[in-house]
């Protein structure tokens, strides 16, 4: 527990703000870091590193444009899904059931009567549909670890399995195509020279570092993941604050699955394979605690581009597919210690 | 690999080519035939570098994971194909960046084995319109726009092949009981198969008794077939679709110490053929999915890039659909698939 408070950007601001609050936790060392930039230090050297091998190794092609933009648009819905996992973790939870969540909004959000209502009043009745189904999902996630006293781990483990098991039964598992054109136009479609993904992607990020950083939903987020019973005494209604952390993060697998219609033209049962993991690795990797009251935006951030451009660079040389996968688990453990060597040296500093 | 390997396969196989190149023109009698024959020929020579993207899903069983190496395995045969292979994936938002990633590179041609047709059509589509060549694997894309050509197995024509052998072996029996053990039931895939199967029965009269579904791993074959055996206690033939989750079927089959049926396999790997070579075991025959169809796409593709004609066909250009055959494989002909089997 003790390296938990070592440093992170909003850590610092909640327990300062809520001392009181956080008894549990020493507070000598916070103060020497006044910011996350240590923290991200590593990750971003090891996005350069990766960056520089890239162009060391193909770059004519990966330093174009066109390749940013693909690293981009795959980061965008795995992107979206991690901030709202970041909530999760940092309130000291842990949401399983993400990539089922994604898989049944891109299901409810494309069946034949939502589609009809969409070419009949417009394509927002997909989205709001794909995002009810998001924050519904979350708001079961929630109720049942926050009142059902139902450990998240297995409370979420429940909602993958009946989430994509519902998705199932609505498609009948097979892939519904979107006939919606002013859907695919849009969403499809840039503004200003970027994909409306990417942008998609920086508003959610932005929004979650602003309501993570800078507001009292925030500081209450990090004082509940860093002790529930010291936030409780200090007033924070934890069971409604838990509900709302699961909802968010249902909320943006909603976004993320109309991200993933977009691109796909289609709503399936078998998307988001896997996000749950995915998510998590970034979160970690970010330098978020899996045990809870530290949280990093801008570290998850860098967690799925780490990824997303490690695929890219791997895609690009052509390297042999295991190869790949054990390069990926090296990289996951070189990122980590070397964030954590980076934070030390710049607490004891 | 090192390149120097390589550069000794690709020797050795043109060495091959022109062996063969020699001796298919023995019956070289009449003037006018041998323009043909040189044509045919002339397909594996060198021609213009081709760059080959090929992408697949997660080779998370035998026949997946033979696809990717059939195709790698083809590519290398030819000096003038590079083909770059992207890491399989059943995240059709991963896919599709790795198919965008093709077309930043600007490779000449993709061949592409979806993990869902459907999810891929747009930007299959898209590489079409950036002119490359896309040739289809296995899983149909929805739009005739994404792919110049598409490579299909016969997963209705693998029913009609087992049900056609079935009828052969147990035709004197009106009452015989027939068991099926499917695959993923949802697939469609899984359906086709079911349905030619039936059809083929239903031919000769007879039905299918007790039906298990698996899901095309070891685990679940035993499982289903535990099930099945417990189910069924007299059985005359079983069709497994599967011979990935064949080897746990004959491991139940094997712990029941039941022997009064025979099992027909489904795909076709290198160890059901071996086991219905060696004659002493209840697998008779397997009905092919070839697992080579990667490879054939890297073929067409590159045909397609070169602007050559499919060699034994009169038509110049290549054809818009290649759908493969599903043959029954038992110990008469064995030797004859054995080659191009995959081991699981």
């Amino acid at each position: 527990m003790s390296e938990a408070n070592t440093t992170e950007e909003g850590g610092t601001t909640a327990s300062k703000q809520d001392t009181v609050t956080l008894p549990a936790r020493p507070r000598s060392r916070t103060d020497l870091l006044r910011s996350g930039f240590g923290r991200n230090l590593g990750l971003v050297v090891a996005l350069v590193v990766l960056c520089l091998v890239g162009v060391a190794t193909a770059g004519d092609t990966f330093a174009t444009g066109a390749n940013v933009l693909t690293i981009l648009r795959l980061a965008a819905v795995v992107g979206v899904v991690s901030v709202g996992m970041t909530f999760v973790i940092t309130g000291g939870g842990i949401d399983l059931s993400v990539g089922a969540m994604v898989a049944l909004a891109s299901v409810w959000a494309t069946t034949l009567a939502t589609q009809q209502l969409a070419v009949d009043y417009g394509w927002i009745f997909m989205v709001s549909t794909a995002l009810v189904v998001g924050a519904a999902c979350g708001l079961v996630n929630g109720l049942l670890v926050a009142y059902g006293k139902i450990v998240p781990f297995v409370a979420t483990l429940a909602m993958l399995a009946s989430a994509r098991g519902l998705a199932e039964i609505i498609s009948d598992r097979r892939t519904q195509i979107i006939t919606v054109n002013s859907f695919a136009d849009f969403f499809g479609g840039s503004l200003i020279g970027v994909p409306v993904l990417i942008w998609i992607f920086l508003l959610v990020a932005a929004a979650g570092w602003v309501v993570l950083n800078r507001t009292t939903f925030g500081r209450r987020t990090f004082a509940v993941g860093g002790n529930a019973e010291a936030a409780r005494l200090a007033g924070i209604e934890v069971q409604r604050h838990t509900v709302a952390l699961y909802v968010l993060a249902g909320l943006c697998c909603g976004i993320a699955a109309v991200m993933l219609m977009a691109r796909t033209t289609t709503g399936s049962s078998t998307h988001g394979q896997l996000y749950e993991l995915d998510a998590i690795a970034a979160v970690v990797i970010g330098g978020t605690l899996l045990s809870g009251g530290r949280g990093t935006i801008v570290g998850t951030v860098f967690g799925v581009l780490i990824f997303t451009t490690l695929n890219n660079v791997f895609t690009l040389n052509n390297l042999s597919i295991s190869a790949q996968s054990v390069a990926k688990g090296a990289i996951i453990v070189v990122a980590v210690l070397l964030q954590q060597r980076l934070a030390r040296r710049s607490t004891s500093s | 690999m090192s390149r120097s390997s390589v550069r000794t396969v690709v020797i050795a196989g043109l060495g091959v080519l022109a062996l063969a190149a020699c001796t298919s023109n023995t019956p070289k009698s009449e003037d006018k035939a041998a323009p043909a024959e040189q044509a045919a020929v002339k397909n594996d020579e060198p021609g213009k570098k081709v760059k080959i993207g090929f992408s697949a899903p997660a080779a998370d069983h035998g026949w997946m994971g033979a696809i990717t190496k059939a195709t790698q395995a083809e590519a290398k045969k030819y000096s003038d194909v590079e083909l770059i292979v992207a890491e399989g994936t059943n995240d059709v938002n991963l896919q599709i960046s790795q198919v965008e990633t093709f077309i930043n590179q600007k490779v000449d041609a993709i061949v592409l084995l979806p993990f869902d047709g459907a999810a891929l059509t747009p930007v299959a589509t898209k590489a079409m319109q950036a002119g490359i060549t896309v040739v289809n694997v296995d899983r149909e894309f929805d739009s005739s726009f994404a792919a110049r050509t598409t490579v299909l197995g016969d997963n209705h024509g693998m029913g009609v092949s087992a049900g056609t052998y079935v009828c052969q072996q147990l035709k004197d029996k009106k009452d015989a009981v027939v068991a099926e053990i499917a695959g993923i039931d949802s697939l469609p895939l899984t359906q086709d198969r079911s349905k030619g199967f039936k059809e083929a029965l239903a031919d000769c009269g007879l039905k299918v008794s007790n039906r298990v579904a698996a899901k095309f791993t070891v685990e679940s074959g035993e499982e289903a077939a535990t099930n099945l055996l417990q189910a069924a206690p007299k059985i005359d033939a079983i069709w497994n679709h599967d011979d990935d989750q064949g080897v746990g079927v004959m491991a139940a089959i094997k712990n029941s110490g039941r022997k009064e049926f025979f099992v027909v396999g489904g795909a076709g790997s290198a160890n059901v053929m071996r086991d219905i070579k060696s004659g002493n075991s209840l697998l008779k025959a397997t009905v092919i999915y070839p697992s080579t169809q990667g490879a054939d796409g890297v073929r067409l593709a590159r045909l397609l890039v070169q602007k050559k004609a499919l060699g034994d066909l009169v038509e110049v250009e290549v054809p818009r659909t290649v759908q493969l055959y599903a043959p029954v494989v038992t110990k008469d002909n064995v030797d004859q698939y054995l080659p191009t089997a995959f081991e699981s």
